[in-house]
């Protein structure tokens, strides 16, 4: 903690014009590390731990898709997983609010902690585990109503049916998804009206209304246009002041432009995490460098 | 669309904040190339030794600077995958910073041939010449680091086109120095460094222009090294 704070006056340090020097202040006691200030450069190893895998294996009917995976995600940051279909990203990904449960014949190893808990544990309330950890697919899935019914359902469900308290939370959600300039003046049309790339920012909003800590992204912008794409990459940015972010992708420069850090995984097994910077310009595995050069199979 | 540069904002905030903050290194990597070849000149001319230490000493900060903003400069490449004007950008760049870098060696060499005079005879009557010549250079490297701020090619293509007159300094205070050494055998040592100064000054003078260039590929899309003036000139009145 204390190394994060020494962190920050360094940065801060930094905003400082470094072009100031006198003529006469001999230069060479200058401060350097205003000079060499990282540009939003961050370190694994000073992070706040947010979702903890363990040794973590799964099989599929016995069919294993995840081999001894270790990993930390990192709290309030973005966290990509890059690697050719198949890989078990997206498996990985699901397991993080036990989407996996649905499937039959799945079983798993190891452990996985979300804030220090053991999300298998018995006693773990599954609907209050994925309230906890959201989650957005590829496909926008908005349900068929008014988008202020989409975004409120969350709440409705929990019970809450005070017309201000959620017109304020409907507000205040669609704002973060970048989204409440577009629709605020047709509130009660159905969702399905939107175009692809405001549906998906619509169902971020549903799922940022009930505040969760973490947020999945499953291939969010795989279906939308260039602009739309970036839209989306600019709120996950934006997201990460709030929320711990996970996002699959098979967009190897998405994952370079919205992450902070990058897995790379390759037939179920983890080869590679780092901070995104490392992973895209020097990566210390060859097989990750062969995968993000296009060197792959 | 090239002489707007890079006016209006990305839909990602942080690659605008990204550039802005490499552009704004490479300001003050200039501003401080500026000040050291300023620096170099007034030791040599009113023999004052302690700034040409300043200039020395500085050299560290600008291959600090040199460093790092080409590493910032290959995170961009690498996870922004810039195009058009943005790619220009990053590409000049990290060329203008190789001559601001080469443009601090010369006034590092300036600021020792300072140290070197002044140790054996003082300030010479001879150093007028060389005088005019650095002022000449150092207003050259000032007005292509103001047309890099302000993505101005007009202004490059004016900069660029006084570098002829530097050279043409630069051979006038040849002539003017080989008549020393004739007048006088003991004067060639002194006169040797003399000329030394004034070759690193010509030099300025060419990483000036090259940053002008820079410049003009970044604004105008138009690759114009090996260009003649006129060249340049027609180039841009195209537009």
């Amino acid at each position: 903690m204390q190394q994060n704070n020494l962190n920050k006056k360094d940065e801060y340090s930094g905003e400082e014009p470094v072009n100031e020097t006198s003529v006469t202040t001999p230069t060479h006691s200058m401060d350097m590390s205003s000079i060499v200030k990282p540009a939003g450069d961050t370190k694994l190893a000073d992070e706040n731990i947010c979702i903890d895998v363990d040794n973590f294996n799964l099989f599929y009917s016995g069919k294993q898709a995840l081999k001894d995976i270790s990993l930390k995600i990192p709290e309030k940051k973005v966290t990509a997983f890059i690697g050719p279909s198949g890989c078990g990203k997206s498996t990985l990904l699901r397991c993080f609010n036990r989407m996996n449960d649905l499937v039959d014949g799945v079983t798993t190893e190891g452990s996985i902690t979300l804030d220090g808990k053991d999300i298998f544990d018995k006693n773990v309330n599954v609907a209050d585990l994925r309230r906890r950890v959201g989650m957005v697919f590829q496909k926008p899935n908005p349900f068929p109503k008014s988008i202020y019914e989409n975004v409120a359902y969350g709440l409705r469900i929990q019970g809450v049916n005070d017309r201000r308290t959620i017109d304020a939370v409907v507000e205040k959600s669609l704002k973060g998804a970048a989204l409440w300039d577009e629709v605020k003046d047709r509130l009660d049309d159905l969702a399905m009206g939107l175009s692809g790339g405001q549906q998906q920012r619509l169902v971020i909003a549903r799922a940022i209304a009930i505040e969760p800590e973490v947020i999945l992204l499953d291939e969010p912008a795989s279906a939308l246009d260039p602009i739309s794409t970036l839209k989306i990459e600019e709120l996950i940015y934006e997201l990460k002041d709030k929320f711990t972010i996970v996002i699959v992708t098979h967009n190897m420069q998405q994952a370079a432009r919205v992450s902070d850090y990058t897995a790379y995984l390759y037939m179920g097994e983890m080869i590679e995490f780092n901070d995104t910077s490392t992973l895209f310009t020097n990566p210390a595995e060859k097989m990750t460098e062969d995968y993000i050069t296009g060197r792959y199979g | 669309m090239s002489s707007n540069g890079i006016a209006k904002q990305h839909i990602s905030k942080q690659f605008d904040d990204e550039l802005e903050n490499v552009r704004g290194k490479v300001l003050a990597m200039g501003g401080l190339v500026e000040q050291q070849l300023n620096n170099a000149m007034r030791s040599l001319i009113e023999g004052e030794t302690a700034l040409a230490d300043t200039v020395i000493d500085s050299e560290v900060q600008v291959n600090t600077y040199e460093v790092t903003i080409d590493q910032e400069c290959t995170k961009i490449l690498a996870r922004r995958q810039p195009a058009a004007s943005d790619l220009r950008l990053v590409m000049a760049i990290t060329k203008t910073i190789t001559d601001l870098e080469r443009i601090g060696d010369e006034a590092e060499k300036v600021a020792k041939m300072a140290l070197e005079l002044t140790e054996k005879h003082g300030p010479k009557s001879y150093y007028v010449g060389i005088n005019a010549m650095g002022n000449l250079v150092s207003r050259m490297l000032h007005d292509s680091l103001d047309a890099f701020a302000r993505m101005d090619s007009k202004q490059a293509v004016a900069v660029a086109g006084k570098e002829p007159e530097s050279d043409d300094q630069y051979v006038a205070i040849l002539r003017q120095l080989i008549t020393y050494m004739m007048e006088d055998a003991r004067n060639i040592s002194g006169t040797l460094d003399a000329m030394w100064t004034a070759r690193a000054l010509e030099r300025v003078g060419d990483h000036a222009r090259n940053i002008c260039e820079n410049i003009i590929y970044l604004v105008e899309g138009k690759d114009v090294r090996h260009f003649s003036i006129e060249q340049m000139e027609q180039i841009l009145s195209e537009d």
